[in-house]
């Protein structure tokens, strides 16, 4: 116990140890990034599992905060969003039926992304979930630029042609992108051009590589889109910008980082392209009537051992010992993968370079200079994803992306079983029928009070995202939301709100299984 | 053509073998249906040429083949008439009919209902005689149970208006209950409404034994047979379209329960029948292990919001839930009404309830969950009588989930109304001329339902407004005086004040405020009555219906010296308050007429009288292009100054003497108030007090309400509602049309001889009925009732419907009662007779009779002692004395 006590007092539950590795995260600094080392000796999972229940008994201060449920509802509904797919008289439907998404804050300013949008010159739905550290930088640039990678990724030669043109013409570009977004989800608006002028680069490099006619496939656009845009916030960051606050931004775009999972939906087919930790998972209808959870995607930690044999085996036995220590990259960072963090990608001097010509904000703070401890073999972390594919059928009913907050508060059968309960109950909760069986009024009395009793907890929120977050911090040892958990979950205040519990960003997709199962059927025939 | 065959036959080969089990008299009594059912049994089959003709004529065609429908036609055809043709879209009886939970119970809100419900009793009793067909009748009777006094209370007042009725009951005690039906748990009760002769049946029985009957009589029965419109010329029914012809018809009779609406929006001049469905759900079991008697009475727990009843050795539970769910809104595509879903989770509070009650049946095993959609009106009463846009078009539906115990009374009352001219009894709560197309919007009616059909269990005290619905018709004032704290209910779609909430006073919430006893308004009600008499107050009267008679010769005149009782060749500028009345002499309206000029008439009639008045004078009007009548009800506002300084307040705005002297009472004159200009200014009030009525052309409304508002200020006026009129109006006996005047009241009967033009040789209609009974005498009689023993603060207030008792006997009952602040008394009007003589005829009744009696009135099975009175206690002595004294202080004050 007082191990764990000195973990929670010394640690913000944070991914880098050293968490001010860039100065915009000022109030990390007073954690020392090494001097606990030590004692992190218990595995990061478990005492994330543990320590809620116990540790707020301990602290007295957390006792004066109790919300009633009217202010917890106004905390998570802040930054709920839905999007319908909306239906046109029958025809041209979706095999998306919608989206609910949601998040809440742990880090102040929150580090977590989410993007959603459907692709206007092919016709694919994307979601994205982005869990950024070290700041929120790598995430936000995530959640406005690699959308727009996968899409120019996606399109047809002749496509990127015309595009071309018109941009080279002047005349006005047919959008690529029309977005879904809650209005908490901002863009940076100095950034765009810069923006603009990589991704013109990506697709005229695009129309050069690839033949007239030729239509690229899914999976490879995924996989480049997310290489090339590492890539490309990897090179802004080398060459600078005139503009001393755009210099300062791409350096702390490439100096944070952020894992990404990816969704792409067209019809029957489903692509998780996924980097880091966020995970995706399916949520299938039994023929029972209950759900199970279909995993879509691996994450990329210490808890897969295909990565830590990948990582290993890309550097030299030397470093066998020191580049996976502690559960952590280089014993500083969780995800194995993920989108800038270039001070592990990186050569010394290159790091060096950058750092002596950027703008003097960056010299303030010590931590920019630090160097990962064993930085030996270059680059340690990619942005490769890895590219899971599933084909949609009718008892497909919902897939959850969701950000490591999620999952490590939630099993993932129990993310799927309440989302589908609550979808279920609200939308399209089974009738019950007596049929031929043998029912008492007794019976039945008792079967009807316990559907009114779920049915009252999901009817508090109308959006599943929101009914899942109310689960994931306010989960009691037998399933249901004990309120006054939730309260002093949600009251926490921001210096502590991390050591207790992690960003959570939740993206509900719910399919439409009349046209998958209508699709199928065509495809069968 | 084997499909039109099979199409085309009269009555489905199911139906046959149960009609061919009667008795041999059958065959010699039948024609029509039945020698098209012997044709087709000698051809075993049958083919084209062996069909019953589709008949292309008939007298009257019936829509619907429900209960409703086949009880209209046993009627009809019991009153003598041939040449009618019952047409069903489907199979007889398969709607609600086939669904319904078969209870007949006459406890009923309102008497007529009773009425309708103890007839529907009698008929279903002796119809297994009549007919020889089963109709699973059994007198079992039934328990309305009271888990509060509240509810205890109304079904006391209940049983006091059924025993007016002749219909046996008793409140009984819970410990009583538990003897009448071993299953009823009694711990939460405080007791129990006994009705001994309330019945179950099989609906569809019934309903084929009606059918059965009605073919006997030369009804011919079509099924499956549906109709599409009704042809219509001038304003009458000409013939009916169906899927197999057309009919030509007289008269069209619309049974067809849950599409009525429809069936009525889809005739080629639109009729407005409002009604819409809600999902109704029962509960059926298997048996019981252990075994009912078959006659244990039904069980209404209202409080629980559950019925029960046996039900083949099981039993059969349904209930009126607080959350319906309407259906039908965008017509019948919807929804097949056989493929209804059954709801489990929204009958789970009844089923709770229904343990609650009856735990004993825990074990009990679930046989099915029936889905039954029930028609709903906007005011919880079915709709009955000639729709007022086309004659001819007959309406009995929306039955309110009553459709079982109303159909036999419903049925009788409308083939008299076709017969007659019109019921044997005042059926105007039923009349479907009390709604109009403003009632016929589907969100509105959709809305309302929700609200209605909860109201079923509810407990209905007095003064109950509907909450859906509202604020649909409104004066321009309505925002001004909402400002000013005005509570608000409803007419007929227009917003009225009730009364005004002074500022920092707040009243219960409306739950709370639902009482049988002193309500919380009481003083603020009384202010404002006494404000009325000492200074002057402005009441927003503008829902009156107000309608323009204009001819360009004497057309007009010679229409309203017909339609009125009164004489209208009076001066211009003259009120003439008037009945217009049926042959026998009874008030069909109630009205003041102006004369604006020499040929054109001013018509101000009650607020629920648009529909119904407009119809009745334009029913009597000759086709004349000279002569116009128009609507003229939203064109003004009307205000009412009442009290007796709303002279001086007129005076001050218009700088024209108001005094008696020059502007003598019922009199009209346009004038100006304030900046505006045309205001018909009346020296009459509708309560006896004085004052002056203004009718407000709509876009001077505010301007004229803030110069009253800002000269009366000196004066002391404030706004005053309805509540307050209606305490003024009891106690100067003013009679009210709709509440205490009916068709069934003549003038003699309430003391306005003075308004009927006996001594002008001049016919009107009811002249011959009036003199008749001038000539005998009249039996019954309008009174006036202060009660004396009655105690404000701790009795039951009297409400309307309570029975009068003359020296232990009963009298007759009341028809409206209000608090009189003037005479700290509560008073009921009400109508009296006299206890027929030896030879069984009513006998003429007596200022002695009155004046000398010992009067009773029975305030839920409480008796409390009234004096009967004829005339009112005039306060006009005081008033002046109190004016007089004013004017004398204001006198001095000016030195």
């Amino acid at each position: 116990m007082p191990v764990t006590y000195q973990v929670l007092r010394g640690f913000p539950r944070s991914k880098v140890f050293a968490a001010s590795l860039v100065p915009c995260q000022q109030h990390h600094s007073q954690f020392g990034p090494i001097a606990h080392h030590p004692a992190s000796r218990v595995p990061s999972h478990m005492w994330q599992r543990c320590q809620p229940s116990r540790s707020y008994k301990t602290t007295s201060l957390l006792h004066s905060y109790i919300l009633t449920p009217p202010q917890v509802n106004s905390i998570l509904k802040a930054n709920e969003f839905s999007f319908k797919v909306p239906e046109f008289d029958g025809k041209n439907v979706s095999s998306v039926m919608g989206f609910e998404s949601n998040q809440l804050p742990a880090n102040a300013p929150i580090e977590d992304r989410r993007s959603a949008a459907t692709c206007l010159q092919t016709r694919g739905m994307l979601l994205g979930v982005f869990d950024g550290h070290a700041g929120c930088a790598c995430a936000q640039a995530l959640s406005e630029r690699l959308f727009y990678y996968i899409a120019v990724s996606l399109l047809p030669h002749d496509t990127l042609c015309e595009l071309e043109a018109a941009v080279e013409a002047g005349r006005a570009v047919s959008p690529i992108l029309q977005w879904h977004k809650h209005p908490n989800d901002y863009f940076s608006r100095e950034a765009q051009t810069l923006y603009f002028n990589s991704l013109r680069t990506y697709w005229q490099e695009l129309i050069d590589l690839t033949s007239p006619g030729e239509v690229p496939e899914t999976r490879e656009a995924l996989l480049n889109a997310f290489k090339r845009l590492d890539n490309d916030i990897s090179l802004e960051a080398q060459v600078g910008d005139p503009n001393a606050f755009l210099h300062y931004w791409v350096l702390r775009v490439a100096f944070s980082g952020a894992t990404a999972c990816v969704a792409h939906i067209e019809g029957q087919d489903l692509f998780i392209a996924n980097a880091g930790d966020a995970r995706a998972v399916l949520g299938v209808q039994e023929e029972d009537g209950s759900f199970s959870a279909h995993t879509m995607s691996n994450d990329h930690s210490a808890q897969n051992d295909d990565e830590m044999a990948r990582i290993r085996g890309e550097h030299p036995p030397s470093e066998r010992k020191t580049v996976i220590r502690q559960d952590r990259l280089l014993g500083l960072l969780m995800p194995f993968r993920a989108f800038g963090d270039v001070k592990f990608k990186w050569s010394i001097e290159l790091q060096k370079r950058v750092l002596e010509s950027g703008p003097d904000q960056l010299h303030e703070n010590e931590h920019t200079k630090f160097i990962p401890p064993n930085y030996h073999t270059p680059p340690y972390l990619t942005a490769e994803p890895e590219i899971t594919y599933h084909k949609l059928r009718p008892q497909d009913r919902f897939l959850v992306l969701g950000s490591d907050g999620l999952w490590e508060t939630l099993h993932r059968q129990e993310v799927v079983r309440v989302v589908g309960e609550y979808l279920t109950g609200v939308h399209q909760r089974q009738p019950l029928t007596v049929g031929g069986y043998k029912v008492t009024l007794g019976q039945m009395q008792g079967l009807l009070e316990e559907r009114k009793a779920r049915v009252s907890s999901a009817f508090e929120d109308q959006n599943s995202a929101t009914h899942l977050m109310r689960h994931a911090v306010g989960n009691n040892e037998f399933g249901t939301v004990d309120h006054e958990r939730l309260s002093k979950m949600l009251s926490l205040p921001e210096e502590l709100a991390r050591m207790y519990r992690d960003d959570i960003t939740i993206i509900v997709t719910q399919f439409n299984p009349h046209v998958i199962g209508a699709q199928r059927q065509e495809g069968q025939s | 053509n084997k499909a039109s065959c099979v199409k085309g036959w009269a009555l489905s080969p199911a139906l046959l073998p149960r009609l061919l089990l009667p008795r041999t008299g059958y065959r010699r009594a039948s024609r029509g249906l039945w020698t098209s059912v012997q044709r087709l049994l000698a051809t075993t089959g049958g083919t084209d040429s062996q069909l019953p003709p589709f008949p292309s004529q008939a007298r009257v065609v019936i829509c619907g083949g429900g209960i409703v429908g086949t009880s209209v036609a046993y009627h009809l055809a019991k009153l003598g008439w041939t040449d009618i043709v019952l047409l069903e879209q489907g199979r007889l009886g398969a709607g609600t009919t086939r669904l319904c939970a078969g209870i007949v119970s006459v406890a009923k809100p309102i008497s007529v209902e009773c009425q309708m419900a103890n007839y529907s009793l009698n008929l279903y009793q002796q119809l297994e005689e009549e007919t020889g067909v089963k109709t699973g009748y059994a007198n079992t009777g039934s328990l309305c149970l009271a888990q509060n006094q509240d509810r205890l209370l109304s079904l006391k007042r209940l049983a006091s208006r059924l025993k007016v009725l002749g219909i046996s009951c008793n409140v009984i005690k819970s410990k009583a209950v538990a003897k009448l039906h071993p299953l009823v748990n009694i711990h939460d009760l405080v007791g129990a409404l006994h009705l001994p002769d309330d019945a179950v049946v099989s609906p569809p029985d019934v309903n084929h034994a009606l059918a059965v009957a009605a073919a006997q009589h030369g009804v011919q029965i079509l099924e499956r047979t549906t109709v599409q419109q009704v042809l219509v010329e001038n304003g009458h029914v000409m013939a009916v379209e169906t899927d197999r012809g057309s009919i030509e018809c007289e008269y069209f009779v619309n049974c067809a329960g849950q599409w009525a609406y429809e069936l009525g929006q889809a005739s080629e001049m639109k009729v407005s029948i409002p009604l819409h469905g809600c999902e109704h759900f029962y509960l059926l079991t298997k048996p019981l292990p252990e075994n009912l008697s078959a006659n244990n009475p039904v069980v209404l727990d209202m409080d629980g919001r559950v019925y029960v009843r046996n039900w083949q050795g099981g039993l059969l539970s349904g209930g009126f839930e607080k959350n319906p769910k309407p259906i039908f809104t965008e017509g019948r595509n919807q929804l097949e009404i056989q493929n209804m879903q059954e709801d489990w989770d929204h009958f789970e509070p009844m089923l709770s309830s229904l343990l609650r009650r009856m735990p004993g049946l825990e074990s009990a095993e679930i046989l099915q969950l029936v889905n039954c959609p029930e028609s709903f009106t906007p005011d919880m009463r079915c709709l009955m009588g000639e729709t007022p846009g086309v004659s001819g078009y007959f309406v009995l539906a929306g039955m309110n989930s009553s459709g079982l115990a109303f159909a036999g009374g419903g049925g009788k009352y409308l083939a008299e109304w076709m017969t007659y001219g019109y019921p044997s009894t005042d059926v105007w709560p039923l009349d479907i001329k009390r709604f109009g197309n403003l009632q016929s919007s589907r969100t509105f009616l959709r809305h309302r339902v929700m609200e209605v059909m909860p109201l079923l269990y509810d407990l209905k005290v007095p003064r109950w407004d509907f909450q859906t619905g509202r604020q649909l018709r409104t004066s321009p004032l309505y925002d001004r005086l909402d400002t000013q704290g005005a509570r608000w209910m409803e007419k007929h779609g227009f917003e009225r004040p009730k009364y005004f909430i002074p500022q920092g006073k707040d009243l219960l919430s409306l739950d709370q405020s639902k009482t049988f006893y002193k309500p919380d308004w009481f003083d603020i009600v009384g202010a404002e009555v006494k404000c009325c008499k000492e200074a002057v107050c402005v009441v927003d009267m503008s829902s009156f219906t107000k309608f323009e008679l204009t001819s360009t010769e004497g057309e007009a005149l010679d229409l309203l010296q017909h339609l009125c009782a009164n004489d209208l060749d009076v001066p211009v500028g003259h009120i003439v308050h008037t009945g217009m009345l049926n042959k026998r002499g009874g008030y069909e309206n109630d009205c003041s007429v102006v004369r604006l000029s020499k040929n054109s008439f001013f018509i101000i009639s009650p607020s629920d009288q648009p529909v119904h008045c407009w119809s009745w004078i334009k029913k009597h009007m000759p086709s004349d292009p000279n002569l116009h009548l128009e609507d003229v009800s939203w064109k003004f506002t009307a205000l009412n100054l009442i009290g007796p300084r709303a002279m001086d307040v007129l005076a001050e705005l218009s700088y024209v003497s108001m005094k008696p002297e020059h502007f003598p009472s019922m009199f009209c004159k346009e004038m100006s108030v304030g900046y505006a200009n045309g205001i018909r200014v009346m020296s009459m009030t509708h309560t006896g007090e004085p004052g002056f009525m203004l009718y407000i052309p709509i876009e001077y409304a505010l301007h004229v309400y803030n110069e009253v508002m800002s000269v009366g200020q000196k004066y002391g006026i404030r706004n005053a509602g309805y509540y307050g009129l209606r305490s003024l109006r009891i106690e100067k006996f003013f009679a009210f049309w709709g509440q205490d005047l009916n068709a069934f009241t003549t003038p003699l009967e309430c003391g306005r001889e003075f308004r009927v033009k006996f001594d002008k040789d001049m016919d009107f209609l009811g002249r011959e009925a009036l003199v008749q009974q001038r000539h005998d005498g009249v039996s019954r009689r309008f009174v006036m009732l202060v009660l004396e023993d009655h105690d404000t603060e701790l009795d039951v207030w009297p409400w309307w419907g309570e029975p009068i008792y003359c020296n232990g006997r009963l009298a007759g009952t009341t028809t409206s009662s209000a608090y009189s602040y003037t005479l700290e008394r509560h008073v009921c009007l009400g109508f009296v007779s006299t206890p027929p003589g030896p030879d069984g005829l009513p006998t003429p009744i007596t200022p002695d009779f009155i004046n000398r009696g010992d009067y009773e009135v029975d305030i839920a099975g409480q008796r409390y002692s009234a004096k009967a009175k004829l005339y009112p206690f005039s306060s006009l002595f005081t008033q002046q004395k109190r004016r007089k004294e004013d004017l004398e202080l204001s006198n001095l004050q000016a030195k």
